[in-house]
């Protein structure tokens, strides 16, 4: 294979492969910053991926009062999933139990998509019968009575169908601490790219998977060839030097979104360096066949 | 006499050639029911205006540099009326007979609002600056009426449902409106940042948690009264 190296840091010749999914994106406002994030962690949790939690959700930028709807600090989410009607449901379960719930929150659309889905619309009904229906310029609120006063909620917000999920690339490193410092720092980087959302703990995913199993019903399983613990007794894709692989998993609002998150987090892993990071980066993929997005890395350098 | 109507050229000197953009050089309490029913394009008076200016409008812009008589946006639908002067009384309310007042659209008046502003409003939003005259928002369904500069007595007096939005506490309230509280409230913020951002105020209306009377509880009683403590 013939790999690059930048900064001392080995680029595989692979790339990542990514799918269409469908996305939504809402701005959680509240009467702080702790009490935004508060609100936008909490319905992002147990969202890391579609296999078991029905969506991929996390904060795509947190926002300062002078950029929300209604002045007060605020966090946009992003969620993913891979059909409309589920969503659907995933939109307004979270946003009922977690928003709804949380103090002084008020919830906005996050996104203008080629179509609609419901959010304050459904959710009035908490109100049972005491909400309140308001069209301010051409936007359409719910206000919905609630022990701390009124829970605001926009009636709709957009949905993408042009949203690619499964974006990713691998940080490997001699040691797990030092692959963690390396994604960290990606995570980081790619905070700050808007669109893109990285939803494992962290941002961070330590179980890469491979699709399948030996066993039934398994939908992915162990990767492993890039597990160090398996490297000599596997077909292994890990080299004498590498004892921990990491990897960063990314969702955006669009292709683009995507690729910039991908050279976002990887100029932070080799500006760190192989001596305080990663010594090599590489992807996944399925052989290109099953996704409709390629990512090469070598179209991602700096 | 003719048993045709009058034309334009027969009463005004007319000049230009665009009728998507009308200006009356000159207005006259007299001028009755200018742009009504209007769909689109503009049309400005400089000038006053007679009775039921702008009514049923559905879109475009009517602007009177002068003042309105009354009825001025009666039972409009849409788009946006501005009455720099003073509108004469049942702003935005529905002809005798008529079941709904305004229904849509945007109705803003610099000056004062005489009486009955906003009767059986259903939808849209309502701004009077500079005071309004009694019975503000009376029967209101729905919709927002927003009076800065003090109401005339009992506002929201037999209102159903819908929002009127004062920039102090108001003068009397029918005995049938309640107090309800005054919780931090993000539709106040929402409403003084649109209000600002429309032009329509230049400062903030109701603050972050404005006072709230509920009613009108002689009826439906889910209507609110709300205004900066």
């Amino acid at each position: 294979m013939p790999n690059v190296s930048v900064n001392g840091i080995v680029i595989d010749d692979t790339f990542a492969e990514a799918f269409g999914m469908r996305a939504t994106a809402i701005i959680i406002t509240a009467p702080n910053r702790k009490w935004a994030r508060q609100a936008a962690i909490t319905m992002t949790g147990f969202a890391t991926s579609v296999i078991g939690c029905g969506c991929e959700a996390a904060i795509d930028v947190e926002l300062p009062p002078s950029a929300t709807p209604d002045g007060r600090p605020g966090c946009r989410v992003m969620i993913f999933a891979m059909g409309t009607d589920e969503l659907q449901k995933q939109l307004l379960n979270r946003v009922g139990q977690c928003v709804l719930t949380s103090p002084g929150s008020a919830c906005f659309a996050g996104l203008e998509g080629s179509a609609d889905l419901k959010l304050g619309s459904a959710l009035r009904y908490f109100g049972d019968g005491w909400q309140i229906s308001k069209k301010i310029g051409d936007r359409h609120f719910w206000r919905v009575p609630v022990m701390d006063g009124e829970f605001l909620c926009e009636a709709t917000t957009g949905l993408t169908k042009d949203a690619v999920g499964g974006g990713n690339f691998f940080v490997m490193a001699e040691s797990s601490a030092k692959a963690l410092v390396a994604a960290e720092a990606a995570v980081a980087a790619i905070g700050l790219v808007p669109g893109a959302i990285v939803p494992f703990p962290g941002g961070i995913a330590r179980s890469g998977s491979k699709i399948g199993g030996k066993y039934k019903g398994m939908i992915a399983s162990a990767n492993e060839a890039y597990a160090p613990t398996l490297r000599g007794v596997v077909r292994s894709e890990l080299g004498p030097d590498i004892n921990a692989v990491l990897e960063i998993v990314i969702d955006g609002e669009t292709n683009d979104a995507v690729a910039a998150a991908m050279k976002a987090g990887i100029k932070a892993v080799i500006g760190l360096g192989p001596k305080k990071g990663a010594v090599r980066i590489s992807a996944g993929n399925y052989g290109g066949k099953l996704g409709k997005f390629i990512y090469s890395l070598k179209d991602m350098l700096p | 006499m003719s048993k045709h109507g009058s034309k334009v050229g027969d009463i005004f000197r007319v000049a230009g050639n665009d009728p998507l953009d009308i200006v009356f050089e000159g207005g006259s309490s007299r001028l009755d029911r200018v742009a009504e029913g209007m769909r689109g394009g503009s049309v400005r008076v400089v000038g006053n205006a007679g009775a039921q200016a702008g009514r049923a409008m559905r879109g475009g812009a009517l602007t009177i540099e002068g003042n309105a008589g009354p009825h001025a946006g009666s039972g409009m639908r849409g788009g946006r009326l501005e009455v720099t002067g003073n509108a004469g009384d049942h702003l935005g309310a529905p002809l005798a007979g008529e079941l709904a007042g305004m229904n849509g659209g945007v109705l803003i008046v610099r000056g004062k609002a005489g009486a009955f502003a906003a009767d059986r409003m259903r939808r849209g939003l309502i701004a009077v600056l500079k005071g309004s005259g009694d019975n503000a928002g009376s029967r209101m369904i729905a919709g927002t009426l927003v009076v800065a500069g003090g109401t005339g007595e009992m506002p929201g007096y037999l209102m159903r449902r819908g929002s009127i939005l004062l920039d102090r506490a108001p003068r009397s309230l029918s005995p049938s409106f309640v107090e309800c509280g005054a919780p931090e409230s993000v539709f106040a913020a929402i409403v003084d940042r649109h209000l600002i951002a429309e032009g329509i105020l230049k400062r903030p209306l109701l603050g972050n948690a404005p006072q709230k009377y509920g009613g009108d509880n002689a009826v439906l009683g889910m209507g609110e009264v709300l205004f900066p403590r």
